[in-house]
């Protein structure tokens, strides 16, 4: 088989006929492996055109040593994620999307030992572009740790992706 | 700069200080599935997490320069995406733009087998505090 009838292949079990994004099957999917199921990365709520994805705190992803406060690296992965997926989330169906841009303010440390929550939303999607908005937080959305803005560009699915 | 030490998550990434050039320290991570996002490419916020990395060692360096200890605090960063990283080593380095007595203004690349091609390209703002006693 070659390796675009393998994408093809790919993209057919992600997307069978007919197929709804549906967003927490979707998270769990999108988060079983690779850097995302590295990390520990998890689904947590959802609505119309946003989802939650948490991040449990971990000793080994920790950026200060002195103070087990978590590495910004580690969220800029999760708010990527989730600012991704609110995008098949507004949309009800998978698109390939690759990232354009992430600006990220850190408004304040996390907690140590905190786990993070990043609340993701897909404001506006055009033929080329989604637009996206999220917030880290743990637990109220009012005294945030992180803001992010972004962009995707919406692309073909060739090539896409090598499995 | 070899009492630089990287933190936890950037040993965990399998981030590493490849060599120093110009007096800042040339970040590298080898590919893994630690790294993967969509399949056959890194994950963008692994990339992220490396030039935030080079940032942060590069500002650092800067302030050893200048004989400075100010704690460093990460206040944004921005993040193109250049092109999709492949299954190779990558590589950033920041070039601090200014350091101030409050404000640091970093500016990172990460590249990966030919330096001219970008992966990403990014800015950093940090703050600066006093050491803590």
């Amino acid at each position: 088989m070659s390796k675009d009838d393998k994408a093809a292949g790919l993209m057919k079990t992600i997307m069978p006929e007919g197929f709804v994004f549906d967003p927490e099957r979707g998270a769990r999917w999108f988060t079983r492996a690779g850097h995302t199921g590295f990390l520990g990365m998890e689904y947590h709520d959802h609505g119309s055109d946003w989802i939650e994805l948490a991040l449990p705190w971990r000793e080994d992803l920790v950026g200060v040593e002195e103070t087990g406060v978590l590495a910004s690296g580690p969220i800029i992965s999760l708010l990527d994620n989730a600012t991704s997926m609110s995008v098949w989330t507004r949309q009800g169906t998978f698109n390939p999307q690759v990232t354009l841009d992430l600006r990220i303010d850190y408004v304040r440390a996390a907690t140590p030992g905190k786990t993070v929550i990043a609340r993701a939303e897909c404001y506006q999607v055009r033929r080329s572009m989604a637009f996206v908005r999220g917030i880290a937080h743990e637990g109220d959305l009012t005294d945030p740790i992180a803001h992010t803005a972004g962009i995707f560009m919406l692309v073909s699915s060739e090539g896409w992706s090598k499995p | 700069m070899s009492e630089y030490h990287l933190p936890p998550y950037a040993r965990t990434m399998g981030m590493e200080i490849d060599h120093v050039e110009d007096g800042a320290p040339v970040i590298a991570m080898d590919y893994a599935e630690r790294v993967q996002g969509r399949p056959g490419f890194l994950h963008g916020g692994a990339i992220g997490g490396l030039l935030e990395m080079a940032a942060h060692a590069a500002l650092r360096a800067e302030l050893q320069r200048q004989g400075s200890d100010s704690r460093i605090k990460p206040v944004n960063i921005s993040i193109e995406y250049l092109r999709g990283g492949v299954q190779e080593r990558t590589f950033a380095r920041g070039e601090v733009i200014r350091a101030g007595r409050r404000v640091a203004n970093v500016r990172v690349e990460a590249w990966q087998g030919d330096r001219t091609k970008l992966v990403a390209s990014s800015w950093m703002n940090f703050l600066l505090a006093p050491p803590k006693d």
